[in-house]
């Protein structure tokens, strides 16, 4: 059923995108269930090798891939720009700790948002990312999205970083109101 | 009656139930604490784990991030279905993630213990009383959460079977400790999470 309405069929960078993180060993996927991430979270439900997890709220999944990373895993949290406010004191983990931490951020409140209540939250994101100690990366066009979420692995899984790529609402496309 | 006093009855009532010492119950309901790689939620149970471990390379504990002991159980659980994980973690941070609840009851890891040391109160910042002192019971809403395997130890008596729940095995289980609140053993804990994760990584990937 929710892979039949998440299916998206000009999904086509999301399904790349999903077959580069397996690609690279990414296992465990952890997502607030979101509009933006929607190939991914059901391409991860329909995979038997990979770890689906729902949360209630976007900062179990950071403390979810730090226990991944105990134990020799790899994960990526996928939420929206309004998750990431919810995160904030948990990414004291991440920095405290030097845990790798790879999160794809659906952004709202940017180019084109026709609700106003995302705004404060969307245009939050970079600084608050920013003074938890993650770097962030911004995904601006369709052919952006590979060789950035490459890009962000490296800099995780091999240099040990905490890296945010943001899906703009470019990329994306804006929300109808 | 105003809502201090209410409170300060319902402390009073509740106070007859937390009869445990956490010092020898915790240890009673681990057993042999090699069998489990520990999480240790912050403040006492840390303390708690690193006592019982002897700040042992399977064990990784919080002094922050509070609300994040489950979580990481949780992860850790699901990357290593080869090993057994214990999150030993207290009644104020599981009250900050209850939600965590909900989120490894769907997933039901079979080897994944949650052991909840409720004393019905703050103790690092002072032992202010904590909702469960209050009337809020953790073992309610983890059953109500999905969790279906759960007990309360609140006697001597209890403490064997919530000990076999901890290691069962074919579902997740939740095991609430009611204890007195009375200090944690003394032991010098290591606060540098990334020397902690270190260690951890190195004893569980590197061993030969």
């Amino acid at each position: 059923m929710e892979a039949k309405r998440d299916a998206d069929p000009s999904g086509r960078w999301q399904n790349d995108l999903y077959d580069e993180l397996r690609r690279h060993d990414v296992t465990q996927f952890a997502y607030v269930p979101d509009a933006g991430h929607s190939v991914l979270i059901s391409r991860s439900l329909a995979d038997p090798g990979a770890h689906s997890v729902r949360l209630t709220t976007e900062e179990e999944g950071v403390a979810m891939l730090a226990g991944a990373d105990l134990g020799g895993r790899r994960g990526v949290l996928l939420m929206q720009s309004s998750g990431v406010g919810n995160c904030i004191n948990m990414l004291s983990l991440i920095k405290g700790s030097r845990f790798p931490f790879l999160t794809l951020v659906s952004m709202r409140g940017e180019f084109g948002e026709g609700n106003p209540w995302q705004f404060a939250m969307g245009q939050a994101v970079e600084p608050v990312l920013n003074a938890m100690g993650v770097i962030c990366l911004r995904a601006e066009r369709p052919e952006d999205v590979i060789p950035t979420v490459r890009a962000a692995i490296t800099m995780v899984f091999q240099s040990g970083q905490a890296v945010a790529v943001l899906l703009t609402q470019r990329l994306i496309g804006a929300k109808k109101f | 009656m105003s809502t201090n006093s209410r409170a300060s009855e319902a402390a009073k009532a509740a106070a007859s139930r937390f009869v445990l010492d956490r010092c020898t119950a915790v240890p009673a309901l681990i057993g042999r604490q090699e069998d489990f790689l520990h999480v240790a939620g912050l403040a006492g149970t840390m303390y708690d784990i690193t006592a019982v471990t002897n700040d042992g390379p399977n064990c990784y504990g919080l002094a922050g991030a509070m609300g994040a002991a489950c979580m990481i159980g949780l992860g850790l659980a699901l990357a290593r279905p080869d090993k057994r994980v214990l999150v030993t973690t207290g009644d104020g941070e599981l009250l900050m993630s209850l939600g965590s609840l909900a989120t490894i009851a769907v997933m039901n890891p079979p080897n994944l213990s949650i052991l909840c040391v409720d004393n019905g109160h703050y103790g690092e910042t002072g032992y202010q009383v904590s909702h469960t002192s209050l009337g809020v019971d953790l073992e309610a809403i983890a059953q109500g959460s999905g969790i279906k395997l759960t007990r309360t130890v609140s006697s001597e008596a209890e403490i064997a079977e919530g000990a076999r729940i901890l290691r069962q095995g074919n579902a997740t289980a939740f095991v609430l400790l009611r204890a007195k609140p009375t200090d944690p053993p003394k032991v010098k804990l290591n606060l540098d999470g990334a020397v902690c994760r270190e260690i951890f990584r190195n004893g569980l990937l590197h061993r030969a």
